[in-house]
């Protein structure tokens, strides 16, 4: 079996967020971390297979030499080799698309992403993998299990889950429930100093989405306090202020 | 030239936010000055409401093969639909489905994407499209320069009106690929409005000390008609469903009114709830986090409160 999962590098939730004047933006003192739907689910579902049906878990992600940190993590938590496409990610297109032009020689059975990124949310990376490869995409997979060739996935859906079948290979997207995280122990983050890390150039890109501007909201403005003894305030409040109700 | 809205369907009709992104393509069309075109796919109850919303024309494709979902499959055929009507922009919702599908279509028709968009382009300089990024904490602006636009629609991004007629519902052919993935059970929470669509959340914490005391937090709910939330400890320990975890790990919601009730506020929880127009926020403690992030605060023991407010309304509604 041979498994790819794509792991990205997000601000912490709890980073503050900020630009620069030519609209960047602003790294220092935030604190980075490998996004957790690639960490907790994607990569460990990907473990969790190689444990019991055998072959290989190779990380990939695209990004310059800082997201190295990340990336070793990785091999700490147990994949066997990893890939960095050495370039900032301008789009979600162009970083599917130097993930596919990396994977379409290697035939990998399995290709993981996590459901989304947490910082933009997009959800698009894993499809667009699969439109690449021609491969099928399960997204939001929350359990999954494999017999021989073919994999059933139960997966979130608005409003419940759904289970399918597909047979391998196929792109799928990992969200809550498909495995449980795991904390690379100190033999995992030794053995990760030597582990295979390949550095590959991009494949040439037209990009054809451009960041114009962040904004930051305007602030907040302060809580209006309601007495609790005065509860007709608050609906009065809500409706006639507020008019949500 | 048109804007396609793939109008998605859920057990046969249309929710909420497939009609916001009817709405979204008609007010991006007339912008552009072209008209908008509606896809339905698989059986729907009444297609031709959409016009209401703002579709000149609605394609009902009914082949039995998209009753169930595939995403290669529906890409295809939303691509395939995009080609013979000459659209340049394709809207869809942004939801499970939606989210499987839009990069696909980028690819196919080598189109520039935003995903999740939360407001209409701006045509002044470019075809721009904002969406709030960072867990709330800021908004990007993307400038597509591509010939084609491939645009998702976050659920109550903007305000709907049905002030258009039904619209003319025609076939159209296209070619239908062999499924790959095979749905083979499908498990719907009934009854209730799922929480990405949902426009009143009542939402509990740890504050509420167990599954036992849910009950005025559910007749608060009822009196609202509100979908149930929760933050993450309460899923953890097995009080509330899973389905109802909020936040940044859970399900990111976007309600008019989010009432969050024994939740101190921790940054992973406003992650996800922080796009509500309005947040009301009962907690016993004035020092949690949570007042910062509210418009309305009531500073007291919940136990106290909640069947108080929940009279309130109840005395509002019978007046209103
Ligand atoms: C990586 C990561 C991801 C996370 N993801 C999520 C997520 O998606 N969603 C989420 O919710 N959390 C998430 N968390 C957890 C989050 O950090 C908080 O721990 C959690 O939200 C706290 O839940 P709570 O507010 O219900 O409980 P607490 O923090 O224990 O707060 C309970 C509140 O109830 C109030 N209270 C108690 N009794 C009463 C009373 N009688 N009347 C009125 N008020 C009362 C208290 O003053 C307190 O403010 C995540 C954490 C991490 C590290």
């Amino acid at each position: 079996m041979k498994i790819l999962v794509c792991i990205s590098k997000t601000p912490d939730t709890t980073a503050k967020i900020s630009f620069t004047d030519d609209q960047k933006f602003n790294a220092s003192g935030v604190q980075f971390i490998m996004n957790p739907y690639d960490e907790w689910y994607a990569l460990v579902k990907a473990l969790e297979i190689q444990e019991s049906a055998g072959g290989t878990v190779t990380l990939i992600n695209v990004g310059g030499a800082d997201n190295e940190t990340i990336i070793r993590k990785g091999l700490a938590i147990g994949a066997e080799k990893a890939v960095r496409i050495n370039a900032e990610p301008t789009s979600s297109m162009f970083t599917a698309y130097q993930i596919a032009e990396y994977a379409k020689a290697e035939g990998f059975d399995l290709i993981f992403t996590g459901k989304e990124t947490i910082d933009f949310n997009a959800a698009e990376v894993g499809a667009m993998i699969a439109e690449y490869l021609d491969m099928p995409y399960v997204s939001f997979a929350n359990a999954m299990t494999l017999a021989g060739n073919t994999a059933t996935i139960s997966c979130e859906i608005e409003g419940g889950t759904e289970t399918v079948e597909v047979n391998l290979p196929v792109v799928v997207s990992a969200a809550k429930g498909l495995a449980e995280q795991r904390i690379p122990n100190m033999r995992g983050i030794m053995m990760a100093k030597t582990k295979p890390l390949e550095v590959i150039e991009p494949a040439a890109f037209t990009e054809n989405v451009v960041t114009r501007q962040f904004d930051l909201p305007a602030p907040k403005s302060a809580v209006k306090m309601i007495d609790a003894d005065n509860m007709d305030e608050l609906v009065r409040l809500l409706h006639e202020e507020a008019k949500v109700i | 030239m048109s804007v396609l809205v793939f109008a998605e369907t859920h057990d046969n009709t249309f929710k909420k936010p497939a009609l916001e992104a009817v709405f979204y393509g008609k007010k991006t069309a007339s912008m552009l000055g072209t008209q908008c075109i509606a896809l339905v796919l698989g059986d729907a109850a009444n297609a031709a409401q959409l016009g209401k919303y703002g579709a000149d024309k609605v394609l009902h494709l009914t082949d039995a093969a998209l009753n169930s979902f595939d995403s290669q499959v529906y890409a295809s055929v939303i691509t395939q639909v995009a080609q013979t009507t000459g659209s340049d922009v394709v809207v869809l919702v942004h939801s499970a489905e939606g989210k499987a599908i839009t990069g696909r279509v980028a690819v196919k028709l080598n189109a520039a994407s935003v995903s999740g968009a939360n407001s209409l382009p701006e045509l002044s300089n470019g075809f721009t499209v904002a969406k709030s990024v960072y867990s709330g904490k800021a908004k990007v602006h993307y400038t597509l320069n591509s010939d084609n636009k491939v645009i998702s629609i976050m659920g109550n991004s903007l305000p709907i009106e049905a002030n258009g007629n039904d619209a003319p519902v025609e076939s159209v052919s296209v070619n239908i690929p062999a499924a790959r993935v095979k749905t083979t059970k499908v498990d719907r929470i009934t009854g209730e409005v799922p929480l990405p669509e949902a426009e009143v959340v009542v939402s509990g914490g740890r504050g509420l000390k167990g599954p036992e005391n849910w009950g005025i937090l559910e007749d608060l709910g009822k009196v609202l008609g509100a979908t149930m939330a929760c933050s993450r400890p309460v899923a953890d320990a097995h009080w509330r469903p899973h389905h109802e975890h909020v936040g940044q790990t859970g399900i990111a919601i976007r309600p008019n009114l989010y009432i969050a009730v024994g939740i101190s506020g921790a940054i992973q929880h406003l992650a996800g709830v922080n796009n509500s127009k309005v947040i009301v926020v009962i907690n016993k403690d004035p020092e949690a986090p949570f007042f910062k992030a509210a418009d309305y605060g009531v500073c007291a023991d919940l136990f106290d409160v909640v069947p108080k407010l929940t009279e309130a309304i109840k005395k509002f509604k019978a007046q209103h």
